[in-house]
This record gives C-alpha cells, sequence and structure tokens, in this order.
C-alpha cells in the first residue's frame, strides 16, 4: 500500500528525474526521445492488466479489454518505431569513420 | 499469509528493477551511440514487468485470464506490424497514435475502477477521475493530431467562441467530475461517469482541431506529458510504484521537451494552443519582387563551380522522400571539392530532430549536420543556400517584419547567402499558409518541382556540369 505522503515523494523526485536526464539530450536525438518516453509509459499495460483480470462483469470485460489492447499497442508500437530510429544513427555514426 | 507476502514482494521488486530499467534506458538514449542499448533497457523493463504481472495473476478467472492474453496479442501484433512497415516520414503521426492509444488505455483503467466503485478512499476516488479524465483528452486530441498529420483532416476548424466552448467543456466535465468524487450523484452512478468520459474525448477534440499542422509537435509532446501524468495517477490507484515511476518520469521529461520546442518557435505554450495561429496570415502584408524560376540545369551548373553550399531540409524533404538522393548530390558536391554542410532549425519537418532521423536514415554523417545557432553566422560566406522544402524557417519576416505571425521566431539566415535555390513544390503557400520573403529576394530562384525529382535533376546537371 503506498501511503498518500510517500506517493508524493515518488512523484516529485521521479518527476526531477526526468526533468534532469532528458534536459541533457541532444536536438538530434529529441524525436526518438520523445518517441522512447512515449514507449516507457506503454507501462500502463501492466495497470489494465489488473484492471481486466479483476473485471467481474461484461461491461467492465469490454472496458478493460479495450484498455489492455490500446495499451499492448502502446508498448510495442513505442518501442518497434524507437528502436528503428535508433538503430539509424547507429549506421550514420559508423560510416563518419569510413 | 507469509508465501502471499513473499510473493508480492517479489512483485514489488521486479517493478522497482523495471522503473529502473526505464530511467537508465531513458538515460542511454542521450548519446547517439549508446541510444539503441537504451531503448533495449527500457524495453526489458517492460518484458520483466509485464511478464510478473502475468504470472502473479492468480485471482483472475480462466475467462479473464484469456481475455488478457487475447487483449495483448492484439495489441501487440497490430503495432508490431504498423510499427514494422510505417516509413520514417511519418514517424510523428505513428507517435501520436500510439501515445493516444496510452491515454486511452489510463482512461480504461479509471473507468473500470469508477464503474466499480472500488476506490477505498476519496483521495483514491479524485485522483482515478483525474487521471481517466487526463487519459481520455490525450486519447481523442491524440487521434485529432494523428489523422491531422497523415492527412485525413486537412482543415482547421475555427469560429468565434470557441475558446468559450472549450472553457465551458472544461467546466461540465469539471463538474461531473466533481460530482463523481462527493458522491452527490451516486444515485446516478453509471451515467454521470459516462458523461465525464464523453465531455473528456470532446474536449481533446475541441482542443486540437483548431490548431495548424505546423504546431502539431508541440501538441504531441504536450498529449505525450498528459498521458504519462494519467498512467502516473492511475499507478497511486492500482498501488503500483512502476506505473507512478515512469509515468511521472515521462510526464516531467515530455513537459521539458514541449517547452523546448514553443521555445524555439518562439512562442508560449498558451499562444500556441490558444492563438488560433495562421488565421492572421492574410495581415502579413503582400511580399515584395516576384518569384524567379530557375531550370535545373541551370541550378546544377551554379552548385558545380561553388565551393560553400549549405543545405536548408524542410518537410517537403521528408515528404518526397528525398533524403537519399540529397545525400547523393552531397557526395557528388564533395568530390567535387565543394564544402558542404546541413543546416537544421530545430523545429524543422514536424518534429524537433525529425530532419536529424531522415538524414541519419540516408548515412549523413553528423559532422556534416549544424544547428541553428552553429550554422547562422556560416551564410553569410556561403556560395549557395539549398532550401529543399523548407519554408516558414527561413522567412526573413520573422526577423523584420512585425505584422507577421512568426515574428520573433529564430530562423535559418538562408537569406544571406550569395545565391539562394529554394525546392518547392508550387508557388502556393507553405503548410502554415504564411507568405516567404525569402522567396521574392533579388539573390533567390526557385526550382519547381517534387524535392525527389528536383534534386535527382540537380544530381545529373552537377555530373554533366563535370
Amino acid at each position: 500500500m503506498i501511503d498518500g505522503i510517500i506517493a508524493l515523494y515518488i512523484f516529485m523526485l521521479a518527476g526531477f528525474t526526468g526533468y534532469e536526464v532528458i534536459s541533457r539530450v541532444p536536438v538530434i536525438l529529441h524525436t526518438p526521445l520523445m518517441s522512447g518516453s512515449n514507449f516507457v509509459h506503454g507501462i500502463v499495460l501492466v495497470g489494465a492488466m489488473v484492471a481486466l483480470a479483476g473485471a467481474d462483469s461484461t461491461l467492465l470485460r469490454v472496458i478493460g479489454f479495450i484498455g489492455v489492447v490500446l495499451a499492448a499497442g502502446n508498448a510495442v508500437g513505442g518501442y518497434v518505431v524507437t528502436e528503428r530510429m535508433l538503430k539509424m544513427f547507429v549506421l550514420a555514426g559508423k560510416k563518419k569513420g569510413s | 499469509m507469509p508465501a502471499a507476502a513473499t510473493l508480492n514482494n517479489l512483485m514489488q521488486l521486479s517493478y522497482l528493477a523495471a522503473a529502473a530499467l526505464f530511467i537508465l534506458g531513458l538515460k542511454r538514449m542521450s548519446s547517439p551511440v549508446t541510444a539503441v542499448s537504451g531503448v533495449r533497457w527500457a524495453g526489458a523493463g517492460m518484458l520483466l514487468a509485464t511478464a510478473v504481472t502475468l504470472a502473479f495473476m492468480k485471482d483472475a478467472s480462466l475467462l479473464n485470464f484469456s481475455l488478457v492474453m487475447a487483449a495483448i496479442a492484439i495489441g501487440s501484433i497490430v503495432a508490431w506490424s504498423s510499427g514494422k512497415r510505417v516509413a520514417m516520414t511519418d514517424m510523428p503521426q505513428m507517435i501520436a497514435l500510439y501515445n493516444g492509444m496510452g491515454g486511452g488505455a489510463a482512461a480504461a483503467i479509471a473507468a473500470v475502477q469508477l464503474y466499480t466503485g472500488h476506490a477505498e478512499n476519496i483521495v483514491h476516488l479524485s485522483i482515478a477521475t483525474i487521471g481517466g479524465f487526463i487519459g481520455a483528452v490525450s486519447f481523442s486530441g491524440s487521434l485529432i493530431a494523428f489523422a491531422k498529420l497523415q492527412g485525413l483532416i486537412t482543415k482547421s476548424v475555427r469560429f468565434g467562441g470557441q475558446k468559450f466552448l472549450n472553457l465551458a467543456i472544461l467546466l461540465i466535465a469539471a463538474f461531473l467530475g466533481f460530482m463523481v468524487v462527493s458522491g452527490v450523484g451516486a444515485g446516478l452512478g453509471l451515467p454521470v461517469v459516462s458523461l465525464l468520459f464523453v465531455f473528456a474525448l470532446v474536449l481533446g477534440v475541441a482542443m486540437t482541431l483548431p490548431i495548424g499542422g505546423a504546431d502539431m509537435p508541440v501538441v504531441i509532446s504536450l498529449y505525450n506529458a498528459l498521458t504519462g501524468l494519467a498512467v502516473a495517477f492511475e499507478g497511486f490507484v492500482l498501488d503500483n510504484a512502476a506505473m507512478i515511476i515512469a509515468g511521472t518520469v515521462v510526464g516531467s521529461a515530455g513537459t521539458l521537451l514541449t517547452q523546448l520546442m514553443a521555445k524555439a518557435m518562439n512562442r508560449s505554450l498558451g499562444n500556441v494552443l490558444f492563438s488560433n495561429f495562421g488565421e492572421s496570415s492574410a495581415a502579413g502584408g503582400t511580399v515584395a519582387g516576384t518569384q524567379k524560376p530557375i531550370e535545373a540545369s541551370d541550378a546544377g551548373i551554379m552548385m558545380a563551380y561553388s565551393q560553400k553550399i549549405i543545405i536548408v531540409p524542410g518537410y517537403g524533404l521528408a515528404v518526397a522522400q528525398a533524403q537519399h538522393k540529397v545525400w547523393e548530390l552531397t557526395q557528388l558536391l564533395l568530390d567535387h571539392g565543394a564544402k558542404v554542410r546541413f543546416a537544421i532549425h530545430p523545429v524543422a519537418g514536424r518534429m524537433p530532430g525529425h530532419m536529424n532521423v531522415l538524414l541519419a536514415e540516408a548515412g549523413v554523417p553528423y559532422d556534416l549536420i549544424s544547428d541553428l545557432d552553429e550554422i547562422n553566422a556560416e551564410f553569410e560566406t556561403a556560395d549557395v543556400a539549398l532550401v529543399i522544402g523548407a519554408n516558414d524557417v527561413v522567412n526573413p519576416d520573422a526577423r523584420s517584419n512585425k505584422s507577421s505571425p512568426i515574428y520573433g521566431m529564430p530562423i535559418l539566415n538562408a537569406d544571406k547567402a550569395k545565391n539562394v535555390i529554394v525546392i518547392k513544390r508550387g508557388q502556393g503557400q507553405g503548410f502554415s499558409g504564411i507568405d516567404n520573403a525569402l522567396f521574392g529576394l533579388d539573390q533567390t530562384r526557385m526550382l519547381y518541382g517534387d524535392a525527389q525529382t528536383a534534386v535527382s535533376q540537380l544530381i545529373q546537371a552537377v555530373k554533366a556540369a563535370g
């Protein structure tokens, strides 16, 4: 059980962490980075799974099902496009030396 | 039950590890060299969290467990195949789409909580409601952003009093939220909660429809941050630390990115969201001078004999998929002994770094690519500035014409080059609908046509020139 004030501490520290981590990213990586952070909030998938697992009526199952489909799409799609973009930077970096 | 407590601890530890992997992964994405490993670290965290959640889904009925598996399979397969297929050019709208899905998932979690009335106390109830509201706004808003960038919606819907209508929708939604939380509408139950979500979805649509395509990167970034926040809120309700941490990290990172982008356009976020950008373009004044066309063969000869060339890519390059041809032309010019650089405006294309991704795809080395601060002084000594499908980011009106809607935005000083060649599809205005004073200058020549075709012609012309 996460207590209210503990949750506020988590919230504050995670907020500062996100700000600090991102503030050092060069402009050229902004698009993949936005995509990468978009992937990270795909963690909503575990919440949607829990919500669907506990559903006890048809209405809740329908909503929960939609939630899990959307969340899985967020996580998987976010990962695929981010990895594709970042791989290109690696290729371009190698050509520089040749 | 010590066994259950141990299992629960194991799950919580896995979530902690996942949160750490997300943060380390984002950190590694801050350098091009380690960036791919960064997304893989974050991916490992996601796999771990999902697998552990699945393994401990012990209370779920067989029906619910099967539904979870089926939903994951459907969502993953559809997203995997679409994500693998999408062209690099269309990345911005795909990010908007996946982001909207995350927001929708957060809203679905909130809906399940609110419909069952599982919330333990008023704090949980409030947080679930606010998170669900934000998630739903992000969901419908992101879908509109996707539709606009994909060209499914081409008009920006604007009318008088729009802001007040949006404000009214927001106030009604806030009132409905208050009813849900306070229990005033307890007897009404389901309809009030449903109505709250309907108003949230309508607000997302109404907020995004009037915003012009040129401002979409800022809007997508904002919705990215909002989805993160919604996920964090639902994580609090579900007692899930991984969701709180990951959601908040994305919320603050997205906020910072949004600020950086708005700043690059020299506008405040409020201005982007509420100013109905583009509406005042008619007041921008008529542009002096006429547009003077040039043939590709002449432009190619001019470039073949130039010492220093600066290429300014824009969205037109992305649309035409011309990045590979541009790199071919660049190599040709480098072989001729010319100095070639790429000048990238922070908001060129549809997203910060959009041009860098495309140039990276074509294999252009980093050291040829410069940002605005590095390159702007160089234009004065450049023989040719080759503008490929860029418009607002090279519009000198932003420096000098106070009545221009983009006055004050930092621009690339392409107009300072000795010669300017602009590759453009037609004589009309660009995406934002603003006239461009650069096109009428004495040293500017217009090369009309699709960027890929025009650059191919330039390659032929440079080759022919020897």
